[in-house]
């Protein structure tokens, strides 16, 4: 039993099995290349397992589509780190053995060393092994009578260490990161619209790590001012920056606020957590006057359906007011919807967006009338109408036209709908990550382990000074270098020199 | 920030001629490498030992076909001089670091592959491989200069931050270092494969020996241009990493090299094993610079197409 026990773990740290786990960690990560990934497109994994049939099903059965939440993602990096962490332990123990230890007795034979030279001199044996003692300065060195050896590089496995360390440090940082963290985005308009980090309601969507609830999220509140974007004339994006006001921490009991300019690549950091700015549309304003007088104003975001001109859809909808009877108010309730077009290019009535910045503006519209389903009890998109409810019959198209800003449209009943203006919103995502910070502190580690192990060569330097019958001295050098070979030899034959011909420089 | 048009024209044409160049040297390569006498078996034996005695080429006899492969060198180095000229024009008329879309990022892997071979030119008597190391080099700048062309322009907002000038520059330069073991591994396979058929090519073991320090020079460069990545991505997308399609590819090859750097250490792996692997390296480089950004869609589509 514990033969097998120590088999295996022999087997696990062994530098073929590291190999052969390091070919499946990359064979195993490539499928999130390829496939849609929950995580990042979760609409795309939805439409890739619909058109493939059975094997989309296989595919999603076996976790292809989150690959790196599975089962078997897991097991192959936790074996992998099980394999690194048992070879590393030993190789610790052996380092600081070796930090101790002297440099390894010259060979008998230094004749057989890769690189090896020699010559008699007119000196004593005395005089040969202070000169390479001379030479060897700053080396690790054991000189005896008649022989020195030296022994340099030992950063080398230092680096290596150091490298290896560091990479465990930065998965375990990077798997509490994933326990603890959370992001969510959240569209708030600008002119005015405020966010508050109070819990996972106030966003749109929200995607916590394992550990975390929401209940306890960092307290603090943005809002959003004047939004701006400065375009090339093909309509290309240059810069997008909102100026916001923020309170955090000490600032909320005082209701004080601190300005911030929020631009791509600029996040906001305040108490550990990030806001950024991840994207930005148009709410349009409609007023609808309803039969007895009544008006009604309503702005909600729109989606932009072109990233490029960012002609924009949506539904903006209307209850109508001063009606108690639910039945009632449930049949007269109106929607707006259409395309928004920022700066309007008209093909005789056909209405598309050239440009992405706010030009006069118009709105194609299709104004519904009827049941919305908003009451029913199920969630439904902001940004479009229930089809089902027009399919039904329940809710019907009364009028479509285009408007330009301050135009209105009138309903067969009289209700005129009148599109007033345009704003702007932002999409935030706002991101907590409490051990990035180690995380890249093991990254910066990771960097300089690599570069001094890759650099640094481990090498021994042998001198032997024999006194020969005729008086004079047999001096031999030989040198070995522990991993590659390349590039000592011109180190090796300049520290000869300095030993053997010391008299001619 | 308006582009300089006339800038960009000259970068242009420096481009093109460049190319032509290096057409012209990997033909005065070709001729070298045809004409030239296989190694005797003498300097095939001390082409296996230490590399003191591999730096100094033997000067006694300078035949043809080694003039022809000198003026071959001397034509690359013109060659990668004008190539710089055409970076430092393009980044000079957009009035930006000229790694911004594809064919500009093509052009700076190039270039730094060019550099190495050079470098490489000069520490070990490899000349006579530059025809096979330039092909593969043309036919990205061939593609870079066609399919990938991108007029002069600024870039966009996400781009506009000084990790640009950092993380894409350092990502670009190791994948270009790359390159050549890539190219030295496959003549490596081919050498170890059958010596005796091709006698021209330097012995394994200088391929080998090739092929690992131009990896170990690039893979911690590697690496620190994938954490600068993670970095800007920290401040860009607010995750420092996130699965994006690109990032899982640059993962993958990158275990690979480690892959290949344990199996240099692992009896049974070395040689022609670590070969391999550095040549799935280099492949999945290339398939994440084309497939990652021409098909699938992610953060990193800035091909500019």
């Amino acid at each position: 039993m514990i033969a097998f026990l120590r088999n295996t773990w022999r087997g696990l740290t062994s530098m073929r099995t590291a190999l052969t786990l390091l070919f499946l960690l990359a064979l195993a990560a490539m499928p999130g290349a390829l496939l849609p990934q929950r995580s990042l497109n979760s609409a795309k994994v939805n439409e890739y397992v619909a058109e493939h049939g059975w094997w989309g099903e296989l595919l999603l059965e076996l976790g292809f589509f989150e690959v790196y939440g599975t089962p078997w993602f897991a097991a192959i990096y936790l074996l992998l780190f099980t394999s690194l962490v048992g070879c590393l332990l030993p190789r610790t123990w052996e380092y600081f053995k070796q930090m101790r230890a002297k440099p390894v007795l010259t060979p008998r034979n230094l004749s057989r060393m890769p690189h090896h030279v020699q010559a008699e001199l007119d000196i004593t044996p005395e005089e040969a092994i202070g000169r390479a003692r001379r030479a060897l300065r700053g080396w690790r060195m054991d000189a005896g009578e008649d022989t020195v050896s030296a022994e340099r590089g030992f950063l080398r496995e230092t680096g290596n260490l150091v490298f290896h360390f560091a990479l465990l440090g930065l998965l375990v940082s990077f798997a509490l990161g994933k326990m603890f963290s959370y992001e969510g985005q959240v569209i708030v308009q600008a002119d005015g619209g405020q966010f508050c980090n109070g819990g996972i309601f106030n966003y749109d969507s929200f995607r916590p790590g394992l550990r975390i609830d929401g209940t306890d999220l960092t307290p603090f509140c943005v809002e959003i001012g004047q939004f701006s974007a400065e375009y090339l004339e093909n309509g290309q994006p240059v810069g997008f920056q909102a100026d916001i006001r923020y309170q955090s921490g000490d600032d909320l009991a005082a209701n004080a606020w601190k300005p911030y300019t929020l631009q791509v690549n600029h996040p906001l950091r305040t108490e550990g957590d990030r806001v950024y700015l991840l994207g930005h549309g148009y709410t349009p304003t409609f007023t609808v006057t309803f039969p007895n007088g009544e008006k009604r104003t309503q702005g909600i975001q729109w989606l932009p359906s072109d990233q490029i001109t960012l002609a924009s859809e949506g539904a903006t909808k209307f209850d109508p007011p001063g009606i108690t009877d639910s039945e009632t108010r449930r049949k007269n309730q109106i929607a707006v919807t259409g395309l928004l077009a920022p700066t309007p290019l008209l093909h005789g009535n056909i209405l598309t967006s050239k440009f992405p910045a706010l030009n006069n503006p118009m709105v194609a519209v299709d104004v519904y009338r009827g049941d919305l389903g908003v009451d029913d009890g199920r969630g439904q998109s902001i940004f479009s109408i229930d089809q089902k409810m027009v399919d039904q019959g329940r809710l019907a198209k009364v009028a479509r036209k285009n408007l330009a800003l301050g135009e209105e449209i009138a309903l067969d009943d009289g209700t005129k709908v009148r599109f007033d203006s345009v704003h702007d919103w932002v999409s935030l995502q706002v991101s907590h990550d409490p051990t990035q910070g180690y995380v890249l502190a093991f990254a910066v580690l990771i960097i300089l382990g690599l570069g001094v192990t890759l650099t640094v060569k481990r090498r021994r330097v042998w001198v032997r000074a024999t006194r020969l019958e005729d008086g004079r001295t047999l001096v031999e050098v030989g040198g070995l270098a522990r991993t590659d070979q390349a590039g000592y030899g011109e180190e090796f034959t300049r520290l000869a020199r300095a030993v053997l011909n010391e008299e001619k420089s | 920030m308006p582009v300089n048009e006339t800038l960009a024209t000259y970068s242009d044409w420096l481009y093109r001629s460049a190319l032509g160049i290096y057409l012209f040297a990997i033909m005065l390569y070709a001729v070298e490498q045809a004409f030239a006498r296989a190694p005797r078996k003498a300097e095939a034996l001390a082409g296996a030992g230490g590399p003191a005695i591999l730096t100094d080429e033997p000067r006694s006899e300078v035949t043809r076909s080694e003039r022809i492969g000198r003026m071959g060198a001397a034509l690359t180095v013109l060659g990668a001089a004008l190539h710089l000229g055409s970076l430092v024009m393009r980044g000079l008329s957009a009035g930006r670091a000229p790694w911004g879309n594809m064919y500009e990022y093509m052009s700076l892997l190039c270039l730094a592959a060019v550099v190495t071979w050079i470098v490489l030119m000069v520490k070990f008597p490899i000349r006579r491989l530059g025809a096979f190391v330039l092909t593969p080099i043309l036919v990205l700048l061939f593609l870079g200069g066609t399919v990938l062309y991108a007029e002069s322009a600024p870039v966009q907002p996400a781009l506009r931050s000084y990790w640009l000038v950092i993380h894409v520059s350092v990502i670009s330069i190791s994948s270009g270092v790359l390159l050549i073991p890539g190219v030295t591994s496959i003549l490596y396979l081919l050498k170890d494969r059958n010596a005796d058929r091709f006698p021209k090519l330097p012995s394994a073991d200088v391929l080998d020996r090739m092929s690992y320090r131009t990896t170990v020079l690039a893979f911690p460069l590697f690496t620190a241009g994938i954490i600068c990545g993670a970095i800007w991505a920290e401040a860009a997308w607010g995750r420092f990493w996130g699965w994006d399609p690109k990032e899982t590819v640059a993962f993958v090859s990158w275990v690979v090299y480690a892959a290949y750097l344990h199996a240099r250490a692992t009896a049974g792996w070395r040689g022609r094993g670590a070969a391999w692997i550095n040549v799935a390296g280099f492949a999945l480089n290339v398939f994440n610079l084309f497939f990652i950004n021409l098909v699938t869609t992610g953060l990193h589509s800035y091909a500019g197409l």
